[in-house]
């Protein structure tokens, strides 16, 4: 029996894979399975050639693979569009005559089928419950999801839909991609999150009461959620006019004691800066959630990549002291965005934290945690008669006040400003604000975040945000005892402890999902160069066969 | 007359006889005539000889970017409704950088009190044209005089169905201070747009230029009507001042955002998590 498998299905927007998705991995979970899904599709609402890529195992998946055990075309254009991750053992479920391929073909009318029953849209429905049945698993399980997720007709339909893809499923004898089910999985009743609903929740842990922002894609569905939340957990939404006020609506909410979050892509943010640097200068917390896509400018809209780092460390203008940080999976979503809330609000600094549309849209089975039920901690003091916003003292950080609490004025400026916080161009107090708000620096990094380190091997593979599982998994494969993986969440700023181990290695291979190596660029400033570099910016993610490839090729040549 | 908000400023940035010295004087009189506490006061501005206001007077102050204060501004009434919020600039920094800005803010009608200091010229970098700078008038860079209409932030703001919209000038203390008052007492999104003279780079339209181009609307005068409310707004030369439109009364941003978040009115620093929600609300995850 295998331990894992990968379904892929391939259509036009609009032509159900999401249900499929939805059915499968509930079905799956269910069933006593580990899921992992993810999706890359085209910018548009309806048509295209999108795909859904589902693992299911035995034991915990966290990335993506690219060539597909089963494959299920939804159109022509699907089969054309993923012909490339086609092996000659992939079943592929579809017409027969529509194309050819050398793989299993199991000739099945999908939509022809449908339509037999009612409805041509619950082709889906047939195609999930022949998957299922395929893999050897028990149907039941679907029904009751499918008996969940449907009400009245719809429901009628689309269990009859249901009964002919399991009567398929059953039909088949090639146990080739049955699969074994863990019981311990089964009872765990783990998670099972996006990125972006990972990012939410921890929102709403962190203690966050307001959000605006300006739609873009990957980051709109943290504001939608927030949005669908806000009645529950007592959250302001509202939709800015564009990204320069939705950051500067922000601040207002910080200055005068709210959480405020802000989200977009590279796109906004690059408006953002303006706002980055007055977060500096008045030393204003801030919290943006910036999900990368591909650009220069609008780039591929739908598509992956980890290409803003350095716009996220060096946008604004002037100096200022800033952290960035940027999770791997929705329970590191979860906590990140939790404790971006909190050193924003206690080093009075913008914080940043970097997503991308793979991560935002995969979905991850995520062992259950329970949320520690610390209140946030506001970092406000109530103001005396004899209070300054600005005041320098041993510590390096000026208590926050906030207007309506206490007893003093709370005066805030973009130029600098003196201890009361009104305009100065005395150059002793610049320097002392100045070298003040620098001071923020070493302070930060003193709580940075070490790096997770994997094994011992002197040949380390690094990698920051989004590709942690898709590098921890493609190192797993190759099973090298020379190798060891260092994976950094907390990408700005670094600090001493957090590149020992790199330090330690006799060889640093630096994985990034861009086409120029911003990660390794941003170590070498500190010292420490890459031997190697994998790079890939073609708008997808990494995939775990496909990377493992490249490092064992690497190998080859190191050896 | 001393007030509460006066604050002892050595070194103010302001020309001699600039007409920011007759609003500033005119705002903290309103404050401390319509018995306003400082400590509930917030005012935002942004960047302009104009947008110093705040650092000039006795009130929490965020004195932000060119443009900005407007959101930041509605940011701030949303975050905490009991404080009085006031958006402060020129017509350069309202109109132009924040031309957006100024829009949607009419739009989402929080309840704060924009205040426009309108001298038709840029003051802070010397002298160029800004938004409202009449055709024809000659600058370092609009050599042969500016070649575009003036812009019209009543008409505007009239036609976004603003709450109130005001006009005045700061050369009519009495009648300054008056519509200032009226600004502040209403509920909902105030444009007091403020006609002053820049003594040193709009040699055109003088404090004598203003006081001969403007005139008091007669109190029969309706702002309820928004058709002629509109009509007044195409008035000019002279350029009628006092309550030019006055909508239907209309939901405040910060009421409404706190209606559908269930947040009711205490300031967002006293909201707490409901833990017990969310491990309930992440349950449906599995």
């Amino acid at each position: 029996m295998r331990d894992s498998v990968s379904v892929l299905i391939g259509g036009k927007a609009g032509q159900g894979i999401a249900s499929i998705e939805t059915l499968l991995t509930k079905g799956f979970k269910r069933a006593g399975f580990y899921t992992f899904s993810t999706k890359e599709f085209m910018s548009r609402v309806r048509g295209g050639s999108n795909t859904t890529l589902i693992r299911i195992s035995k034991r915990p998946v966290n990335a993506p693979v690219y060539k597909a055990d089963i494959f299920v075309p939804l159109d022509t254009n699907a089969f054309y569009h993923a012909q490339d991750r086609i092996t000659k053992e992939t079943f592929v479920i579809a017409k027969k005559g529509d194309f050819e391929c050398d793989c299993t073909f199991y000739d099945h009318d999908l939509e022809g089928l449908a339509k037999s029953v009612g409805n041509p849209i619950v082709s889906n429905t047939i195609a999930a419950a022949l998957i299922f049945g395929l893999l050897g698993c028990d149907v039941n399980v679907l029904r009751e999801i499918v008996a969940q997720l449907y009400s009245n007709e719809m429901l009628e339909v689309n269990l009859k839909a249901l009964e002919i893809g399991a009567k398929l499923g059953q039909e088949n004898e090639n146990c080739l991609y049955c699969i074994e089910p863990n019981l311990s999985a089964q009872q765990a009743k783990d998670f099972f999150l996006s990125g972006t609903e990972g990012i939410g929740f921890g929102a709403i842990a962190g203690g966050c009461n307001f959000i605006s922002s300006y739609p873009m894609s990957p980051s709109t569905g943290v504001l939608t959620f927030l949005a669908k939340q806000s009645r529950n957990f007592g959250i302001c939404v509202e939709q800015a006019e564009d990204e320069i006020a939705a950051f500067q609506m922000g601040l207002g909410v910080w200055y005068s004691g709210g959480r405020a979050i802000t989200t977009t892509s590279g796109g906004g943010f690059a408006l953002m800066g303006e706002g980055l640097s007055l977060s500096g200068i008045t030393e204003t917390p801030m919290v943006v959630y910036l999900a990368q896509r591909p650009s220069p400018a609008t780039g591929l809209p739908t598509r992956t990549e980890q290409g803003d780092l350095e716009l996220a460390i060096y946008s604004g203008h002037g100096e200022f002291p800033r952290i960035v940080l940027a999770p791997s999976d929705p329970k590191e979503c979860f906590e990140l965005v939790r404790k971006a809330f909190e050193l924003a609000d206690a080093y009075q600094v913008p914080v940043v934290l970097m997503s991308d549309q793979y991560l935002a849209d995969s979905y991850f089975n995520v062992e259950r945690f329970e949320i520690d039920p610390i209140a946030p901690v506001h970092h406000i003091v109530k103001t005396d008669a004899d209070y300054k916003r600005y005041s320098i003292n041993s510590e390096g950080i000026s208590p926050r006040g906030i207007p309506g609490y206490g007893e003093a004025l709370v005066l805030v400026d973009s130029d600098e400003h003196t201890e009361e916080g009104l305009i100065t161009e005395s150059m002793s107090v610049r320097n002392e604000q100045n070298t003040k708000r620098l001071q923020k620096r070493p302070l930060v990094a003193k709580v940075a975040i070490l790096p997770d380190v994997e094994a011992d091997g002197e040949i380390a593979v690094v990698g920051w945000g989004s590709t942690k599982y898709i590098i921890k998994e493609a190192v797993e494969r190759i099973a090298d005892k020379r190798l060891s993986t260092v994976h950094f969440s907390w990408v700005h700023p670094l600090c001493e402890s957090q590149l020992a181990p790199l330090q330690k290695a006799k060889r640093l291979i630096v994985i990034e999902n861009n086409a120029t190596g911003q990660f390794a660029k941003l170590l070498r400033l500190h010292g420490i160069t890459a031997d190697d570099q994998i790079l890939k910016s073609d708008g997808l993610s990494f995939f775990v066969d496909e990377l493992s490839e490249k490092i064992a090729l690497l190998l080859k040549e190191i050896r | 007359m001393s007030t509460r908000f006066d604050r002892i400023v050595e070194d103010n940035a302001w020309c001699p006889g600039c007409g920011n010295f007759s609003i500033l004087a005119h705002l903290k009189e309103a404050l401390e005539e319509m018995g306003l506490d400082p400590l509930q006061c917030v005012v935002v501005s942004g960047i302009g000889q104009a947008a110093k206001t705040p650092q000039y007077m006795h009130v929490h102050m965020f004195n932000g970017l060119h443009g900005r204060a407007l959101p930041v501004a509605q940011g701030i009434k949303v975050s905490n409704p009991s404080l009085t919020v006031i958006a402060e600039g020129g017509d350069g920094d309202m109109y132009g950088e924040g031309g957006n800005h100024f829009m949607s803010a009419i739009r989402r009608n929080a309840d704060i009190i924009n205040i426009v200091h309108n001298n038709m010229v840029y003051g802070l970098t010397k002298g160029q044209a800004s938004p409202t700078s009449q055709r024809g008038f000659k600058t370092p860079v609009q050599t042969e005089g500016v070649h575009v209409e003036p812009f019209n932030p009543i008409a505007t703001a009239i036609s976004l169905d603003a709450s109130l919209v005001i006009r005045t000038f700061s050369g009519n203390k009495e009648h300054c201070k008056e519509m200032l008052k009226i600004a502040i007492a209403h509920k909902g999104y105030v444009l007091i747009d403020i006609f002053q003279p820049c003594v040193t780079f709009n040699k055109i339209n003088t404090f004598k230029w203003f006081k001969e181009n403007v005139y008091v609307l007669p109190s029969e005068y309706n702002p309820e009507d928004k058709v002629k409310a509109f009509e007044k707004s195409l008035e000019s030369h002279p350029f009628p001042i006092g309550v030019i439109y006055k909508s239907p009364q209309k939901g405040v941003l910060e009421d409404v955002l706190r209606d559908e978040s269930q947040i009711g009115s205490k300031p967002l620093y006293l909201h707490e998590v409901d833990f017990h929600a969310l491990s309930n609300e992440m349950n449906k995850y599995i």
